[in-house]
């Protein structure tokens, strides 16, 4: 038995089953680049826009940008697919503990004691 | 380029080129304990010159440089190294895979790792080594006079780097080269505290390595960020290093962890008690690591509320810990329990350890830590915990997986000799520091007054770290006159987990066939279900290997010259350091190495079974 080239080009045509699923997350895909269009432009409506002020345009716009950035790693970048439950656990708690720390570094470097 | 077989080479090539998980984790543990060495020297001078009162054998600048290299060097190149060492041999053997996923970084890991130490010790030799303690406190670190800090820094930023891509590549062999039937819950705990160790890595050395670069900006290039004259703010370095520091205590606690699960369930000839209770206590200790680091900071002055909020999650972690002992206690019971070198350490860590962590409940009490803060009692704390805790676990790891590494036995009968004097040395030196906390001796002062009555338990203190030192002779005796006990070394401990089940000196490739696993503690599912022999899951093939690498250790250079660059200011070497880091990255990148195969006579030959 000969080794497998990890590297060399796929032949032959994909089963019925890849492509149904191929068919699915291009649809996925599509919906949610238009919902990311949607957001960017409700975004740049906000800060273009006078009738809203900008305490609520700042925390609008992150919680959006936060939102768009959590639907390209899991739509664009694949980590809603099988397999991908550790790099997802990793990603989640390292944000958690990087947050967590963030959060309580501002509290406790303050004037302010509590 | 894909030769069919490896090329013959010079045995000091062979070694310097190595990506090769057992040799680096050789390498790994003879180049901690060469640091433990000197950091054992190092303790034995801080106990001299405290023997009496006034000494005059260190000076109080040498005296501050020793001590900040004892604690600095312990933790960062002595301990932490040689739990990655029997990682690096251990793991992969235990969860059936051939290598680590990343054999090129493992061993660049390693070479940092040493570069980063040796570097750290050159400043012994250019005026005076590090002086601000192993935490560099600013302001004390940034006004520190002369280089000895900037090697410090710059050290440890190198040696980190090596660990932390050490950790990230444990993860990934852990989560994706778990042979079949290796699931998750069946791993053995070491190959666990493992996983959980190196994602403690993973979060907590980017802390440091950002609270280092604050101070490296601020000695060197004329930052302000912990200079209050200029609206700095000293106590954020505090946070930054124990929002690592924390963190990294566990670093060097779970793999020692996960050891005495393997040696007291081995020893015992039981399963493990609580398995699972187990794995969870492990992540459950990983996860409240996180959520700890200001009771190191009590006095600082946070306030009531986050001072409280802090102790009690501090005093939290007792509970998985306590289910820890508990589940070991529970499997020696009604156990067949063999009283060898390694598992008198295991033994020998229970109350020791429970020691260390009831004085750590003490401590956590924020209230009670204002009288604590800063003396001799927290000193004992630790050591008790670091030694009684970490340095028991790699010496229960080293007489019990010696014969795998080495290919020899360590004398029983030394090894005792070694244990007891060790046991009641250590004791012997650290119990008695409980009290002379108590009575107000305050830590890191170079010398005490007469008639204060610190100085009967100083002297016994002093006693008991001779008595450590002569045990560790003792140690190295058997290391050297115990190379004739070649025989049985393949399974002498009538193991259970799957490095037993492999040939002594492992092959390079680890498993002629890659091993199907069918239970928890798989080598003696087999011994008990089947014929004793771990079942393959893979019909006898050629194997794919690594080609050896000297770029890791031109790398580590560079970075060691870009390192001198920075502290002495000489922009020119930096930016050559740093040429040659990034010289050999392209290099890499670009040349193609697709490794060779082991063909099935060779595999044969080297008596793989099939
Ligand atoms: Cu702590």
């Amino acid at each position: 038995m000969s080794h497998v080239d990890p590297s060399a080009r796929l032949e032959g045509k994909a089963s019925r089953d890849t492509e149904r699923s191929l068919k699915r997350e291009t649809k996925a895909q599509i919906a949610s680049f238009v919902f990311m269009i949607f957001m960017t432009s409700t975004a740049f409506l906000t800060v273009a826009s006078d009738a809203i002020p900008t305490g609520f345009a700042i925390p609008f716009i992150l919680l959006l940008a936060s939102v768009q950035v959590i639907m390209q790693l899991y739509y664009f970048m694949h980590l809603n697919s099988k397999g991908n439950a550790w790099a997802n656990v990793m990603m989640w708690s390292g944000l958690f503990v990087a947050a967590m720390t963030v959060a309580s570094l501002m509290l406790l470097i303050g004037v302010t004691k509590y | 380029m894909s030769n069919s077989s490896a090329a013959q080479k010079s045995v000091v090539w062979d070694w310097l080129t190595t990506v090769d998980h057992k040799k680096i984790g050789i390498m790994y543990f003879l180049a901690g304990l060469f640091f433990f060495t000197i950091a054992g020297i190092e303790a034995m001078l801080i106990r001299i010159q405290l023997m009496f009162p006034e000494m005059a054998f260190l000076g109080e600048q040498t005296y501050n440089e020793v001590l900040t290299m004892h604690g600095t060097t312990m933790l960062f190149l002595a301990a932490m190294p040689m739990f990655f060492g029997f990682m690096n041999f251990v793991t992969p053997l235990q969860i059936g895979a051939r290598d680590v996923a990343f054999p090129f970084v493992n061993s660049l890991g390693f070479w940092l790792f040493l570069f980063g130490g040796l570097l750290l010790h050159v400043s012994y030799f250019t005026g005076g080594a590090p002086d601000a303690g192993w935490t560099a406190y600013a302001p004390l670190s940034t006004t520190s006079e002369g280089q000895g800090v900037d090697y410090y820094i710059l050290g440890l930023q190198v040696s980190g780097a090596g660990t932390l891509m050490s950790g990230i590549n444990f993860l990934v062999t852990i989560v994706n080269m778990r042979a079949p039937g290796m699931s998750m819950m069946r791993m053995p705990l070491f190959t666990w505290t493992t996983f959980v160790t190196s994602m403690l890595i993973l979060f907590a050395f980017p802390a440091l390595t950002v609270g280092l670069l604050l101070l490296m900006l601020d000695r060197t290039f004329g930052g302000a960020f912990f200079d209050i004259g200029l609206g700095g703010n000293v106590v954020i370095y505090q946070h930054l290093f124990w929002i690592f520091g924390h963190p990294e205590v566990y670093i060097l606690i779970l793999p020692a962890f996960g050891i005495f699960s393997e040696v007291i369930s081995t020893f015992a000839k039981k399963r493990l008690f609580g398995y699972s209770a187990m794995v969870f206590a492990t992540m459950i200790i990983g996860f409240l690591g996180f959520m700890v680091w200001a009771h190191h900071m009590f006095t600082v002055g946070m306030g009531p509320v986050a001072n409280a909020i802090f102790a009690v999650a501090t005093m939290a972690i007792a509970v998985p810990t306590g289910i820890k002992i508990f589940n070991w206690l529970l499997t020696l019971w009604g156990g067949r329990i063999k009283f060898t070198t390694a598992n008198l350490f295991a033994l020998a860590f229970i109350p020791s350890f429970v020691l260390g962590g009831v004085t750590g409940v003490q401590l956590a009490m924020s209230a009670a830590d204002y009288q604590f803060h800063d003396t001799y009692f927290v000193v004992a704390h630790f050591h008790y915990v670091i030694i009684g805790g970490s340095v028991f676990g790699i010496f229960a790891a080293t007489f019990y997986w010696w014969p795998k590494m080495f290919g020899y036995r360590l004398g029983e009968g030394l090894g005792k000799i070694f244990f007891w004097l060790f046991l009641i040395g250590f004791h012997l030196t650290f119990f008695i520091q409980h009290f002379l906390g108590l009575v107000g001796m305050p830590r890191r002062v170079a010398s005490y007054l007469d008639g204060q009555g610190f100085n009967e338990m100083n002297l016994i203190s002093s006693l008991g770290a001779f008595m450590m030192a002569v045990a560790f002779i003792f140690l190295v005796v058997n290391v050297i006159v115990s190379r004739k006990n070649t025989t049985n070394v393949t399974d002498p401990w009538d193991g259970r987990t799957l490095e037993w089940a492999t040939t002594t000196p492992v092959q390079e490739f680890n498993f002629a066939q890659t091993p199907l696993i069918r239970d928890l503690d798989a080598l003696w599912y087999e011994k008990m279900n089947g014929n004793g022999k771990i079942k393959a899951a893979e019909p006898l093939d050629e194997i794919h290997m690594p080609n050896g690498s000297i770029l890791p250790i031109i790398m580590s250079s560079g970075l060691v010259v870009a390192s001198f660059g920075v502290i002495y200011e000489m922009y020119l070497l930096i930016a050559l350091g740093l040429l040659i880091n990034f010289g050999c990255m392209f290099v890499r990148s670009i040349k193609e190495d697709h490794g060779y195969h082991i063909p099935v006579s060779e595999i044969k030959k080297q008596g793989g079974e099939s």
